[in-house]
């Protein structure tokens, strides 16, 4: 039994060290992860606003696909004279709402901005947008884990997006 | 500097509004300058919203959002003369945070 003991001692031993050494080299680390979180709150949802399709970014920040709601209301002009400049609103009677995004299809990043929706803050949010042509203007909303998604056509006739 | 945040917090008793309006160029990095050259992305990621050590609004913007940002949200509570902290950082790095009394 002493035998096997000091044989399985010495590796056990060297394991031990090299958890120290890890765990040295994550207590580095740690002050960075901190301030870097500290400053974001959350992380910022890189990889959606890199989608070039409503779809792609709707998957990158909720996961799955919305399905069309008439609960969600968006308020859009029929037509925006400047593109730089549009404004859009969206309300809805949905319980349990934790995020609302706005979506343009025909602008080069589709994902305009996303809300986060703490409990007790109003489903109701009013920006203003930026529209490079002719486009649909999605709304999502996420309520109660699911996603919805409202869509309205806006006529832009200078686009504030290109040159 | 004076802040680049203007804000108008105002409670009705039950619910305080919210209106900011913030001074940034928003540039999207698509757009070209006078002599065509491409203008570099410079906007607004990440704006938040907080009252009594809680966030009650958070956004994640990307270069689609208008040149000097303006965003209109409520939530519930919220009492007259109580700070509301707003701030903001953008894909430079640069930063920016405000306190404004609620009305």
């Amino acid at each position: 039994m002493n035998m096997t003991d000091t044989r399985f001692s010495t590796p056990r031993r060297l394991i031990l060290q090299g958890i120290g050494a890890v765990a040295l080299v994550g207590l580095g680390n740690i002050p960075f992860v901190s301030a870097a979180f500290a400053a974001a709150n959350d992380k910022y949802p890189e990889d959606a606003f890199k989608a070039k399709t409503e779809a792609d970014a709707i998957k990158a920040l909720y996961g799955k696909p919305a399905e069309a709601s008439d609960k969600v209301k968006l308020d859009a002009p029929e037509i925006a004279e400047n593109g730089a400049v549009v404004p859009v609103s969206v309300t809805t009677t949905l319980p349990d709402v934790t995020s609302i995004s706005f979506l343009v299809s025909e602008n080069p990043v589709v994902l305009v901005a996303s809300y986060k929706i703490p409990a007790g803050t109003m489903p109701s949010v009013a920006n203003r947008i930026k529209m490079a042509k002719t486009s649909n203007v999605i709304v999502v909303v996420e309520a109660g884990g699911k996603v919805y998604s409202t869509t309205k056509e806006v006529k832009v006739t200078v686009g504030g997006c290109g040159g | 500097m004076a802040s680049t945040i203007r804000v108008r917090a105002t409670s009705n008793g039950d619910t305080t509004e919210v209106q900011a309006l913030i001074q940034h160029p928003m540039d999207s990095g698509f757009v070209k300058d006078a002599k065509g050259e491409i203008i570099p992305p410079h906007f607004i990621q990440q704006l938040t919203f907080e009252y009594d050590g809680k966030n009650v609004f958070a956004a994640d913007w990307g270069g689609g959002v208008s040149k000097d940002p303006y965003v209109k949200f409520a939530f519930k509570g919220g009492k007259k003369g109580d700070d509301l902290k707003i701030s903001w950082v953008d894909n430079k790095g640069a930063t920016d945070t405000t306190t404004a009394k609620i009305q």
